[in-house]
């Protein structure tokens, strides 16, 4: 039973990861018609503002110590983050709080990035075939993918959570039960996290009149345009917040992930599977098939399961998204006339 | 007047809603092997619904389509096809990528191939007799002179046209024609109008929706007159020109 | 049967001929005249080849291509250490395991078309790759890779008492070795292409052809016209995993080693992008494609600092340093990243290709000369 309740938990910050890049990627397709093969880039590159950030913090002051000799008889080099010289314990704080705090500095960087890529690149495809905007993207993200390797290297990157929240959370305790689940902090803030982000941007959707405007334009694009509203701005946002909410989703991962240059395309191609599990085009699917999804890798992942199918943690996803395309070609939340033949 | 008394298209009973929308209700409808049969009714009665419920685009909520003794509701629209029911569109429906002689071409080849054929060895190019069937297909609407150029050029009229020497390489047995003369100039109509004539004596049986008068007065053989969803009168074009029931629903306000 | 190609497509096959089978005269001077290199250029080839009579004729995008060039490369390895070095085998084996994962992939991703095709493909793919790296290892051996062992039975070798050689035995044509890095396997590889090619151009040319165009063009049409665009589908499907099991079964023949990460789905993207830089549906624009790919990915991945700095030689010290680090993005690693800003480049500016690049130019060279003819008063009867 604890196991179980483990390994239900462990697919929660996963599944929250999928969820938060399936609703960008689904918000994009449902509104601008556009299949964004990019989208997994925009999370790569939401991590590695957070390594950005981290390293900026990090520019180390040296001073020497004359009255300190190491055992190597050379004089004590004393390094220390040049923020915290300067800011003292405030300095010390943003150090150790750097993730966090990032989410700070990824959003404008996200959303610029996001409508420069809408603006420069995306918009001119929305009246080509999908097959072309399916290119164009994947070359897009071979790009991104490949200029961060340029400049942060091949290895992933790890990057610290806040000491506060570096061990575990004991959640059997929490709960009330008897034998002790161990939960590490962060898992537990970014599952909270990804609640935070979808509840946000459904807020959005629900309650301001731009929302109002992008639901009605999910539903039938056409009428939406003939009503006169500038379509394409709002396309612009839209395609906005779906960099922010991936990035987002990026910088808060890398203390469970360290970050690479190819975890983009890891991503993408799950949540893609995610999406279409979900319904193209549906938020809600894709937000509850993230989490299905995410929650059913982390059960095929216990060593009881994977003695019986060895192996089945690595393909379980791919599996339920070809029998669901199958028994339901809609997916679990899909509205009619969405991509249908 | 044709004598054969063989029923070839029966509609039974159809329904169809769409949402809480009636679109058609208890329609019964019978056409008779060898005749011209006209569907006219105003916008919105259901004339195009049951056309799509025919050739199988839409499958209908309660009733059956029967051609010659097949429940076509039961089956793809190419088993359709391939029973000898042929139809052309409201918009046209051409392969815009391809030539007109292609075009023209395919459907010889699902009407000689059957439904699939793997020959992927065998050149076009040793098909003489398709190609000569197809280009004297399109000889007879005018379009031999372009029947290199692409469809995707054509006029609107043209691709009309054209879609109609689609169906007619076919020789369907059943020809459902959807306002083949919308939009098309007053002579254009009189050519398609000659040609759908010539075809009786070929002995195709067909069924066509219309809004110009002129056409359906000049090519039908009997009229029947949906409004609303229903059949409100049925008969002989004279029959249906005299009926009160019809100039109150129809005639009256579409022709001045 | 032979008799029903047109001219031009005859002068067609006989200048591809040419030019593949003098490549090694012609490509010299390039630096690509050796065996390795263009044994490269004719497995890509027939790989994109094959991918082009799919999304070519068709306009099914798949992502998933090559898991079955690495279906095609684990068969003909296993064959190697089962039975005999002969390729003949192997391909044969390639040929049916590709064939039939071709078929059962198809069968299922083909009940859905558009986007969902394309992701289904690449879900597949991805499936096949995860199995091969992890699940599979007994008959992939996971990330090393499948290679050639001396305690390998080959049973069909030894029962026939083949010579045994000192080391791993190479892959052979009925005692001309594939394998060595010698000329015999380039034309091996080679006369393959031309088959594939001539096979490929009776494909276009045949009433099939014209269906899986005409099913690219107007799905519904093609319904309404009798025909069943599933099976036509299926065969153009399995057809294009064919060419790309053919495909691995050469690179396994001429050098006997596989590897999951060929099935990756950025392998498959590059296929995708070989097409589409040659040309999307015409004969000869996706062995364009292949070969420009392999070619500048071989000189472009040779690249490092050292030869970046011998070259910009000529510019003063800090332009020269500049020079170095901005090229260097492109070059040795950073090859990926030209390859995909070439991808972009192509698919917003020349969508259809090299090929459509080639035919603009040539239609703006003969309006050219029509008007000059106008201008000289010639009256061209019209047809």
């Amino acid at each position: 039973m604890d196991a179980l309740l483990l390994q239900l938990l462990n697919g929660l910050d996963k599944g929250g990861a999928y969820a938060l890049i399936a609703l960008g990627l689904t918000l994009v397709f449902g509104t601008l018609g556009v299949v964004n093969f990019a989208h997994g880039a925009l999370f790569m590159m939401g991590a590695f503002c957070a390594v950005v950030f981290d390293r900026l913090l990090n520019v180390e002051t040296v001073t020497i110590d004359e009255t300190q000799t190491t055992p190597w008889g050379t004089p004590m080099e004393i390094r220390e983050p040049y923020i915290q010289s300067l800011l003292g314990d405030f300095g010390a704080f943003l150090v150790d709080y750097s993730v966090p705090i990032s989410i700070i500095l990824a959003i404008p960087i996200m959303l610029i990035i996001g409508v420069i890529m809408e603006r420069g690149l995306i918009r001119h495809f929305y009246s080509r075939p999908h097959a072309d905007q399916i290119l164009v993207t994947f070359g897009l993200a071979i790009v991104l993918q490949e200029i961060i390797k340029h400049f942060f290297g091949a290895n992933p990157i790890p990057q610290a959570a806040p000491d506060v929240v570096n061990g575990s959370a004991d959640i059997g305790a929490m709960l009330g039960l008897d034998g002790i689940i161990a939960y590490p902090w962060w898992r537990l803030i970014y599952f909270v996290f990804s609640l935070l982000c979808i509840a946000a941007v459904f807020a959005f959707l629900q309650f301001t009149t731009y929302g109002m405007v992008v639901r009605a334009g999910m539903r039938d694009r056409e009428t939406v345009g003939l009503l006169g509203i500038d379509i394409e701005k709002r396309f612009t946002v839209v395609f906005g917040i779906a960099a922010v909410v991936a990035g987002l989703a990026g910088v808060m991962y890398t203390p469970i992930l360290p970050p690479d240059y190819h975890m983009g395309m890891d991503f993408l191609v799950l949540s893609f599977v995610v999406v279409v599990v979900g319904g193209m085009g549906s938020l809600g699917g894709a937000v509850l098939a993230g989490f299905l999804l995410g929650i059913l890798q982390s059960f095929a992942s216990m060593t009881e399961v994977k003695s019986i199918f060895p192996g089945i943690d690595q393909i379980i996803i791919y599996l339920v998204a070809v029998l669901i395309l199958l028994t339901l070609p809609r997916g679990l939340m899909g509205r009619r006339g969405v991509m249908e033949d | 007047m044709d004598t054969n008394n063989n029923v070839v298209l029966h509609v039974a009973d159809v329904n169809k809603s769409f949402g809480g929308l009636k679109a058609l209700t208890d329609v019964d409808l019978s056409v008779k092997e060898g005749t011209v049969h006209a569907i006219i009714g105003p916008n919105g009665a259901g004339k195009s619904t049951l056309l799509n419920v025919c050739i199988g685009r839409i499958p209908p909520d309660t009733g059956h389509v029967i051609f010659d003794g097949t429940v076509l509701d039961e089956i793809t629209p190419h088993e359709i096809n391939q029973l000898g029911v042929s139809r052309v569109f409201q918009t046209p429906e051409i392969f815009a990528d391809l030539s007109l002689l292609e075009n023209v071409m395919i459907p010889a080849f699902a009407r000689r191939d059957g439904a699939f054929k793997f020959n992927p060895i065998r050149a076009l190019s040793a098909e003489g007799e398709i190609r000569e069937k197809a280009e004297s297909h399109l000889e007879e609407v005018g379009l031999y002179a372009k029947r290199h150029t692409d469809a995707a050029s054509l006029s609107r009229g043209d691709k009309r046209r054209l879609e109609m020497a689609m169906s007619l390489i076919q020789s369907p047995r059943l020809l459902l024609l959807d306002e083949p003369t919308a939009g098309m100039s007053r002579h254009d109509t009189n050519t398609t109008i000659d040609l759908l004539k010539t075809l009786k004596d070929r002995g195709m049986t067909k069924v066509i929706i219309e809004h110009d008068m002129h056409v359906v007065f000049s090519l039908a053989d009997r009229i029947s007159v949906l409004a609303q969803g229903r059949i409100i009168a049925e008969g002989t074009p004279d029959e249906v020109r005299n009926s009160p029931k019809v100039k109150e629903a129809y005639l009256g306000e579409s022709q001045q | 049967m032979f008799g029903n190609l047109s001219r031009n497509d005859w002068l067609l096959i006989a200048g591809f001929t040419v030019l593949v089978l003098a490549a090694p005269i012609w490509l010299a001077p390039l630096g690509a005249g050796y065996p390795a290199i263009m044994e490269k250029f004719c497995i890509f080839a027939i790989f994109a080849i094959g991918f082009n009579i799919l999304f070519g004729l068709t306009g099914y995008l798949s992502f998933g291509h090559a898991a079955f060039l690495g279906v095609g490369s684990y068969a003909g390895v296993w064959m190697f250490k089962l039975f005999s070095m002969n390729v003949v085998l192997s391909t044969v084996f390639a040929l049916i395991c590709a064939g039939l994962f071709a078929l059962i992939i198809g069968y299922i991703s083909l009940r859905r078309s558009g986007i969902y095709f394309s992701i289904l493909t690449l879900a597949f793919a991805q499936m096949m790759y995860n199995v091969a790296y992890s699940v599979l290892t007994p008959i992939t051996n996971g990330e090393t890779g499948l290679q050639l062992e001396l305690s390998d039975p080959r049973y069909l070798d030894n029962a026939l008492g083949a010579s045994q050689s000192i080391g791993l035995p190479r892959t052979s044509f009925f005692g001309i070795d594939i394998s060595g890095g010698g000329m015999p396997g380039f034309y091996f590889c080679a006369v393959i292409l031309i088959i594939c090619f001539y096979l490929s151009i009776r494909i276009f040319r045949s009433p099939f052809g014209m269906m899986l165009r005409a099913i690219k063009s107007n799905q519904t049409r093609m319904k309404y016209t009798g025909f069943n665009p599933k099976p036509y589908l299926l065969a153009a499907f399995v057809i294009s995993g064919l060419y790309a099991g053919l495909a691995g079964a050469l690179m396994v023949a001429t050098d006997p080693l596989a590897g999951a990460e060929r099935m990756q789905w950025t392998a498959s993207g590059e296929v995708v992008l070989m097409t589409i830089l040659g040309g999307v549906g015409t004969l000869v624009g996706p062995v364009i494609g292949a070969t420009l790919i392999k070619y500048f990915e071989n000189i472009f991945s040779a690249f490092n600092e050292n030869i970046l700095n011998a070259t910009f030689d000529f510019l003063p010290e800090g332009l020269r340093h500049f020079a170095v680090e901005f090229s260097a993005l492109f070059v040795g690693e950073g090859w990926f990243l030209t390859l995909g800003l070439v991808f972009m480049i192509v698919v917003i500016f020349l969508p259809g290709g090299i090929m459509e690049g080639i035919a603009r130019i040539r239609a703006l060279f003969s309006k050219k000369k029509t008007q000059d003819d106008a201008a000289e008063g010639s009256v061209v009867a019209a047809e």
